[in-house]
């Protein structure tokens, strides 16, 4: 009778330890992040704009926008947007005569996350633009700064410190959320420890080792915003 | 859109809302009573307390609640019966139902954020109200029952509305193990009827409702104890 394996066997990275699944499945956990999160950061940029200098039925859609993504629940959202999503394209692309694609899952995770995303970042964003003394924008403005310029060496750098504490919190609930993409059957860290632990009925083992994993991405993320709020605070005077 | 399945399903949908209600009701309320212990250990507590305090917050809030839903429901719950005596025991019924682990898992998460609220807010009553309270004589006992708890409760409770809602959203998670909640009614719908967005906007609109409720019922309780601004 062939003995049970360890968990150091479980977790090898060589098969038939499942590790290399897990590692592979947190590694598209993180880009599944970082896309959205960048994404979202796009997004947020232009719902800030649209939200402070747009016209009024544009503030009207991103008000609906923002409120509506943080009223629903996010795995509703994802399941939501998801389907809607895929239907959509192959709606369009039967409309033109194309024949029907299978959507990438990885693309999807991550326009689905992205668009939750920037909700809460045109939020974070509008606040920390806000935020700048007036005075410093209409001082670039007098010297002539085109508004991308002004942006990039005025508006940028002023923001950010504000906008920091914001963001590192949007970007720890993104690691989180994209575990939701599970639900929808993309192998991401979730998924896949899902499927090791039902493979081996070691299920305490691996969703503890997923959770660890978690944790990991969540305190090396907690360092990394540290420093780079110390970066964009240089020269700041410190708070009493 | 087609919405004419409400009339067959609407039983279920009210069974869905009651359950939602009640996880979301058993996970604020018990985490909430945990989450003081948990700030009173972060604010007052013996080195050892504290750090035992700090690391549950670190854990819970740094990995995603469905993970911790399913190590809970697939890990632990795979220990139980082993547990000898547990099968037979009355508790039997209730342990093995998802709905018991979602509970669990959502006030052990909820206990987490709320400590933390509850540990700034607990920091941030007047020095001054408590050395007064002192100087009537109260013990450290009343001290906190009557002064430090209420006030921190008081000044938190705007955070803790937000809060709430939040837990509410992170509720339809539940469905993973098996919870008939809200959302698994409309997942019910939906393999039934073929039928992708119309459930999801039923549901959607339960929980937007919820939310007002609960938004609300905040607003009402933050009125009847004024504060000076």
């Amino acid at each position: 009778m062939p003995t049970s394996p360890s968990a150091l066997e479980l977790l090898s990275p060589y098969p038939p330890g499942w590790g290399g699944v897990l590692l592979s499945g947190a590694v598209s956990t993180i880009l599944i992040s970082l896309g959205a999160y960048l994404l979202g950061i796009l997004v947020g940029l232009a719902g800030a704009t649209g939200k402070l200098k747009g016209s009024r039925p544009v503030v009207v859609l991103l008000d609906f926008y923002t409120t509506a993504v943080r009223a629903v629940p996010e795995l509703i959202l994802i399941i939501g947007l998801y389907y809607a999503g895929t239907d959509g394209i192959n709606g369009l692309l039967s409309a033109l005569g194309f024949p029907p694609i299978e959507i990438n899952g990885f693309f999807a995770a991550v326009v689905v996350l992205g668009i939750v995303q920037g909700a809460y970042m045109t939020e974070v964003l509008r606040g920390a633009i806000l935020a700048i003394p007036i005075g410093q924008i209409e001082a670039a403005s007098a010297f002539g700064m085109r508004p991308s310029l002004r942006f990039r060496r005025i508006v940028l750098p002023a923001l950010m410190p504000n906008a920091l504490p914001g963001m590192a919190n949007l970007w720890m609930s993104v690691t989180k959320d994209s575990a939701l993409i599970a639900v929808v059957g993309y192998q991401e860290l979730a998924l896949a420890t899902r499927l090791a632990a039902g493979n081996t009925k070691h299920y305490f083992l691996f969703f503890f080792a997923a959770a660890v994993i978690y944790l990991m991405i969540t305190l090396v993320s907690n360092v990394v915003f540290g420093s780079l709020e110390t970066y964009f605070r240089r020269g700041q005077p410190k708070a009493a | 859109m087609d919405f004419s399945w409400v009339s067959n399903y609407w039983p279920l949908i009210v069974a869905g809302v009651i359950q939602t209600v009640l996880l979301l009701v058993i996970s604020v309320v018990f985490g909430f009573i945990l989450a003081i212990g948990l700030a009173l250990a972060q604010v007052k507590g013996p080195p050892w307390l504290r750090w035992c305090a700090k690391g549950y917050s670190t854990w819970f809030r740094g990995t995603p609640l469905l993970i911790q839903l399913w190590l809970l429901y697939y890990g632990v719950g795979s220990f139980l019966p082993m547990i000898p005596g547990l099968r037979q025991s009355i508790l039997w019924p209730i342990v093995r139902e998802g709905f018991f682990f979602a509970a669990v898992s959502f006030t052990l998460n909820y206990a987490a954020y709320e400590a933390e609220v509850l540990r700034g807010a607990l920091l941030a009553v007047p020095k001054g109200e408590l050395e007064a309270g002192r100087a009537f004589g109260m013990s450290r006992w009343t001290l906190l029952r009557r002064i430090w708890l209420p006030r921190a409760i008081r000044i938190a409770l705007p955070t803790i509305g937000g809060e709430v809602v939040l837990q509410l959203k992170a509720t339809p998670l539940a469905f993973t193990v098996t919870v008939m909640d809200l959302y698994a009614v409309a997942y019910k719908v939906r393999q039934d009827t073929l039928l992708v967005y119309e459930p999801l906007m039923v549901v959607t609109v339960f929980y937007f409702c919820l939310t007002l409720l609960i938004t609300r019922a905040f607003r009402f309780v933050e009125m009847q104890v004024p504060m000076r601004r």
